[in-house]
């Protein structure tokens, strides 16, 4: 995904002289090529977040579309409040770039963990938030915010996810993209959580349970008529996220649901409340923080 | 223009921040008059702005980092004929254009929210660095309030600034030596202030924050690094009663205490 999302920014810078691309110190051989073609329009603000969210809002209000390129946690929290005042509440044209979804950086520990960023982010007026789950989701994400001004975060996971759309697929911004159709279960998953959704449907379908695949790569604005057509269908929502079940897809959804006040079996898959102390690669905390373990919900209640 | 022109100009300034108070019943007057004179050299002076034309890109940018201090900027807006005097009657109250902290979509010449402190210099330094990407020329100036530099976020900017090499970046630091619940030499000293400065690779100056001369000096002079503005001020300043006040952060004068303050003001621009 970052390697897509680099080369993908490349060519619009290549198009566009108003990108500048802002790193707080990070970046090492991923944006090398950006800053030997566009030294002009590239910064590094050194390993100080605040700041460098405050310049990019000095950037934007100068004409630039700025993209901030960190560890999510470190361009999310650590300057959220700039994120807040200078990004959000002055609405300018500021994409906010976090690399390491989830346990991306499972090894690292848990300050390199992001499990809270949907939760935080959706929660800003003017903030979209984009998860893609695989490198086609990224390219086409990336050109519909190059061409949508305002505030966005972009939460990307690391390099060798496989693509699950074909290529050239048209993805919108606040789509959400059905990938297999089925009709005894809806299954939605968002960002890096997606190859494992498509693992589990495959498994679903050898069972002979129809399942639907949905991505949802925008968090927000949320697809919300693709989700009211799933409760009108009556079709059982299984949300799958490596998020904190606080705040994130499966949130959303159960807020989509509450607003439409008709009863549709539902489960959300995400993180418990709790940090991981554990270590190990993404696959071995996704497993011990419970992540892998694929509901028998809601087949026992199938008829 | 003339010092005593831009002396009218000031008491006037303060005359309409005196009224604002009375009629919203606010804080920060205090922090309103020590930055009076600065506003308007910057104002009727010193900045390239055009009336007609806010947006103009080749424009100098005022930053007022300490954001609740925006009366003396919609004062010194009103009083300069940048936006209308009216629009100062509805200052914090129900229905009124102009909010206590700043919000660059209330009126035109506001070049930036503000509020939370240690978020302006960032921003500026943001705005010089694409002048001197583009070889624009418009300078930019911020305003920050000594308490403000508690932030860890102004050093982190200061740091870069210098770095960065941005001659085109002027900030004032208003020293009026009060911050919210105390003094600043009580809360966290920050003296040698405009040593730490120098430190991180400024020009530093320092000098009488209320004196049209040593401020017009500093905003005047070429360097090829950032430059700063060690400004002492009195914070309250123009009200002897309000001098050098913790409690006038907070208080708006009442009818009484109006119409004292502002024989005071009227005496002084005899």
């Amino acid at each position: 995904m970052r390697n897509t999302f680099i080369r993908t920014l490349m060519d619009l810078a290549g198009q566009d002289d108003r990108i500048f691309l802002v790193t707080a110190d990070m970046g090492y051989s991923v944006l090398e090529g950006f800053r030997g073609a566009y030294p002009e329009r590239f910064l590094n603000a050194g390993i100080a977040e605040q700041n460098a969210v405050g310049v990019a809002a000095g950037l934007a209000l100068s004409g630039y579309q700025v993209y901030v390129y960190s560890i999510i946690p470190f361009v999310t929290m650590r300057c959220f409040e700039q994120v807040r005042v200078d990004v959000a509440y002055q609405n300018l044209d500021i994409k906010l770039v976090g690399v390491g979804a989830g346990y991306s950086y499972g090894p690292a520990g848990a300050t390199h963990h992001a499990i809270e960023d949907i939760a935080i982010m959706r929660s800003l007026p003017n903030m979209r938030v984009v998860c893609p789950g695989d490198p086609v989701e990224v390219k086409e994400l990336v050109l519909r915010l190059h061409e949508s001004a305002g505030p966005a975060y972009l939460r990307l996971g690391k390099n060798g996810e496989p693509s699950i759309h074909p290529e050239g697929t048209r993805i919108e911004l606040g789509q959400a993209m059905t990938i297999r159709s089925g009709h005894d279960l809806a299954v939605i998953a968002t960002s890096n959580m997606l190859e494992q959704a498509l693992k589990w449907t495959g498994e679903w379908e050898q069972e002979g349970i129809s399942v639907r695949l949905v991505s949802m790569p925008t968090i927000k604005p949320l697809d919300r008529v693709a989700i009211v057509e799933m409760i009108e269908e009556g079709l059982p929502i299984l949300t799958l996220e490596e998020h904190s079940r606080i705040g994130g897809l499966g949130s959303a959804v159960a807020e989509v649901i509450a607003d439409e006040g008709k009863p549709v079996r539902f489960k959300r898959i995400g993180i418990q409340d709790e940090f991981s102390h554990h270590v190990g690669s993404q696959q071995y905390v996704r497993g011990k923080m419970g992540l892998m373990n694929k509901p028998d919900w809601p087949l026992k209640h199938k008829p | 223009m003339g010092n005593d022109q831009l002396t009218r100009h000031a008491v006037n300034i303060r005359r309409h921040i005196l009224k604002m108070m009375l009629e919203s019943k606010s804080s920060h007057i205090g922090s309103c008059f020590s930055i009076v004179e600065i506003l308007t050299l910057l104002y009727f002076e010193v900045l390239k702005i055009e009336p007609e034309n806010p947006l103009e890109r080749g424009r100098d940018r005022f930053i007022l980092s300490k954001g609740h201090g925006s009366a003396a900027l919609y004062a010194t807006l009103a009083e300069a004929g940048l936006i209308p005097e009216e629009q100062l009657r509805g200052y914090y109250q129900d229905g009124g254009k102009l909010p206590g902290h700043l919000d660059r979509f209330s009126i035109p010449f506001v070049e930036s929210s503000a509020g939370s402190l240690g978020h302006g210099l960032s921003i500026g330094l943001g705005m010089a660095l694409a002048s001197q990407r583009n070889a624009v020329s418009g300078k930019v100036v911020v305003l920050l309030g000594d308490g403000e530099c508690n932030e860890g976020s102004v050093w982190e900017a200061v740091m870069l600034a210098s770095h960065l090499k941005l001659s085109n970046l002027h900030v004032i630091v208003d020293c009026n030596r009060i911050q919210s619940f105390g003094m600043t030499g009580e809360v966290i000293n920050l003296d040698p202030l405009g040593a730490k400065w120098k430190a991180f690779g400024w020009e530093v100056d320092e000098g009488d924050g209320h004196d049209f001369d040593e401020i017009r000096f500093f905003l005047e002079k070429a360097a090829s690094v950032p430059r700063v503005l060690i400004a002492n001020t009195i914070k309250g300043k123009g009200v002897s009663f309000m001098e050098n006040s913790l409690e006038w952060h907070y208080r708006s004068p009442s009818d009484e205490q109006y119409e004292k303050a502002l024989a005071e003001l009227d005496g002084s621009s005899n």
